[in-house]
């Protein structure tokens, strides 16, 4: 037999490059977050927290659709107050979302926005959003949900609307299942 | 080890054969004990699966819901795919990989021969865990091949962290097998047998080896992901908490795309084996067969998405993933007409081995162009997750990957067993599996283009007539394998007297061997034949 490299650096290599590997499967988690922050792709809305009043641009009127999703399952009332608000790109617009929670159960959701166009979703301020937030709600309790935005005025011409859709997930059994475990270390 | 201990080592192991009784299994270190519990776990894997096969066939002979319950058609469909794929189709090469690697390099034996033993030890566990979920509450994994998120999260039953364990324990045991592969051929070649004299099967093979190794470990990654999502409360795919199930798609179709290459490769090695052999011609284009066989690896790693076109992607993106996927056609192309060429004005003979490969040429070409029909993204809004894409892996993957594999066993039977095959009974086996396999698939791509989609148990009524004839296609090809049983067991049980070099127009090193090859094989290094230098 001819032994033509040092075999046991190869595998020690080999196994690594495995690892590495493994390690990069997890990468692409971040990566991914990362792609579609910069390209805007997936409706993620980046930009939130306070900004720096500008003059309003009277000149344009930008559609915004609000949009109320259930997740499956999940059994609350939940709309926009209007359907459709009109904005000038740089002006502060305040708006809210009702929910309602009907089941006899107190219960906590959490709300995930989305844009469409996805290419608007970087102009687009969130000065104050219900979705930063969870939202319990008593079996019975109703709430108006407010959010508070602004339009980049920097905002592409060819953009006459967009749409801010909201999709609710019912998180009641992770958030009862973490209290039970700070409940049982407590203990 | 240096290289006299180890000839030492070999020498002393020559003078006595096999262990006896279930010892010489369990404990074996011998490449080809190895390769042959591979290939009789893939075949048992492989009947396994096609019994599922068929009850999804079986149920879908008429509309309406006749024999399973639509859960349990859901689990026969996750269960088929897994099967085949990580039980019958990878298991299968790597034996072929295991007993002829070694035998066509001059090598003793594989560089690794206890991890050797121990990744097809992992197999079995692996595969009767995930067998075991059909028994379990809630049934077996339910939720497609795919495994997508949150089908495989929030909506899966109980079973499927065995699901998840048992994916890892073959993913090690792949893993292990391919830098055992890589290792063997970079280090044991006989003296004189340089890269662009390796053979191309075991070209193939070292390729098919890197894919593995670079994606296995993402898929290990993306049950892992799921387990923790499952377990304990992370949220990677969950968009309650912040995931994206998007993102599950990206990562496992990273996995995904490279492993349908994976399936494929170690058959065109085999292929450009068997060709050349009963074309009595030297391979035409080797070196541009390495070269498409490389460039095919590597862009697999950049055509994921196109698994993916109906998520939503960019503009940018569908057009990117499109070109990138029709580029693939090129090598693919070049190997075909290689294969083409080299029959070309050949001396052929059609044994069974020739028949299988020219077969598979012709379907997996078939089976290439409905793949570029379906890279056209903006069609694949019509085709997507239709019987169509049905159509379209199985001719890649069954008369594709498993008549490679079939071509394989019959080419190389009489190395191992020292007999010929019964011509008469392959040649049966041959024609039944040819003409059952394209009953079945063929029709697929009709009912596919008319808009049925894949995993439903039960359909409109407009599919009836093409549904019932690919059922009665499926088992004349699932029933024909009982012949290529039949074959095998009489071809080990006895026959016509193999010479070494048991086809005439047969080269390499492991023709030079006798047939049976003995236990153990070139203690010493062998020259190369004049054919080879």
């Amino acid at each position: 037999m001819s032994a033509r490299g040092d075999t046991p650096r190869l595998v020690r290599r080999l196994v690594l490059g495995a690892v590495l590997m493994f390690g990069f499967g997890f990468a692409m988690v971040p990566l991914y977050d990362v792609f579609c922050e910069v390209t805007g792709l997936n409706g993620k809305i980046t930009n939130t927290g306070p900004v720096a009043t500008a003059e309003a641009d009277t000149a344009r009127s930008i559609k915004v659709r609000l949009i109320a999703v259930h997740n499956e399952g999940m059994p609350w009332e939940f709309s926009p107050l209007e359907g459709v608000v009109r904005a000038h790109p740089g002006e502060m617009r305040q708006t809210a979302f009702v929910a309602a929670n009907p089941t006899a159960r107190d219960m906590v959701a959490q709300a995930i926005p989305s844009v469409a166009p996805a290419e608007a979703a970087q102009y687009l301020h969130k000065v104050n959003c219900f979705c930063f937030e969870r939202q319990p709600l008593q079996s019975g309790e109703s709430v108006e949900m407010p959010l508070v935005f602004v339009i980049d005025r920097k905002l592409p011409e060819h953009i006459r609307s967009l749409t801010l859709s909201y999709t609710l997930f019912d998180i009641s059994p992770e958030v009862s299942a973490v209290t039970q475990d700070k409940k049982e270390q407590r203990l | 080890m240096s290289t006299l201990d180890t000839t030492l080592h070999a020498d002393e192991h020559a003078h006595h054969g096999p262990a006896k009784g279930l010892g010489r299994w369990l404990f074996t270190t011998n490449h080809k004990d190895i390769g042959s519990m591979y290939l009789w776990f893939s075949l048992l894997m492989f009947f396994i699966g096609g019994c599922m096969a068929l009850m999804i066939r079986a149920e879908l002979f008429q509309p309406g819901l006749q024999l399973v319950e639509p859960g349990f058609f859901n689990q026969m469909t996750t269960m088929h795919g897994l099967i085949m794929v990580f039980g019958a189709v990878m298991p299968a090469f790597v034996g072929l990989a295991n007993w002829m690697v070694p035998m066509m390099i001059g090598a003793p034996d594989m560089a690794l021969p206890r991890m050797n033993n121990w990744s097809f030890w992992i197999l079995p566990f692996a595969f009767a865990m995930l067998i075991s979920t059909l028994f379990m509450d809630g049934g077996a994994p339910n939720f497609g091949w795919t495994f997508y998120a949150p089908l495989s999260t929030t909506y899966a039953p109980p079973s499927v962290t065995y699901f998840i364990f048992a994916v890892h324990m073959m993913g090690i045991s792949s893993i292990m097998g391919a830098i055992n592969i890589i290792a063997t051929i970079l280090n044991m070649r006989a003296p004189g047998m340089t890269m662009m004299k390796l053979p191309l099967f075991c070209w193939t093979w070292l390729i098919t080896a890197f894919l593995l190794i670079a994606v296995m470990p993402v898929l290990a990654g993306v049950v892992t992901m799921m387990l923790m999502d499952i377990h304990f409360g992370t949220s990677f795919f969950d968009a309650g908490g912040g995931g994206d199930p998007v993102l599950f798609q990206h990562v496992f179709w990273f996995f995904g795309h490279p492993e349908v290459y994976i399936m494929i490769l170690p058959a065109f090695g085999i292929i450009s084996q068997i060709i050349p052999t009963f074309a009595r011609k030297r391979l035409f284009g080797y070196a541009s067969m390495v070269y498409a066989t490389a460039s095919i690896a590597i862009l697999s790693f950049l055509v994921w998405a196109h698994h993916m076109f109906t998520v939503g992607l960019p503009l940018v993106g569908e057009l990117f993933f499109m070109f990138a996927t029709m580029l693939i056609a090129v090598p693919t192309g070049v190997k075909v007409f290689n294969w083409v060429a080299t029959m070309f004005r050949g001396s052929m003979t059609f044994e069974t081995p020739m028949l299988f490969a020219i077969a598979f040429v012709v379907l997996f070409t078939i089976g290439g162009f409905s793949g570029l029909m379906l890279a056209i993204a903006p069609v694949d809004f019509q085709y997507h997750d239709t019987y169509f894409v049905v159509a379209h892996f199985h001719y890649v993957l069954v008369p594709g990957a498993v008549f490679a594999i079939m071509a394989g066993v019959y080419y190389w039977l009489p190395k191992w067993t020292g007999h010929m095959l019964n011509e008469r009974m392959g040649k049966l086996h041959f024609w039944v599996s040819f003409i059952g396999v394209n009953i079945t698939f063929f029709p697929m791509h009709f009912i596919g283009l008319a808009g049925m989609p894949r995993r439903i148990p039960d359909y409109a009524l407009q599919f009836a007539d093409f549904n019932m004839v690919a059922s009665i296609g499926a088992f004349i090809f699932g029933l024909s394998q009982l012949i290529f049983l039949w074959n095998v067991i009489a071809c080990v049980r006895g026959g016509q007297k193999a010479e070494a070099r048991a086809w005439e127009g047969a080269e390499g090193l492991e023709w030079e061997v006798p047939s049976p090859a003995p236990y153990h094989t070139f203690a010493t290094p062998p020259r190369l034949p004049e054919s080879l230098q």
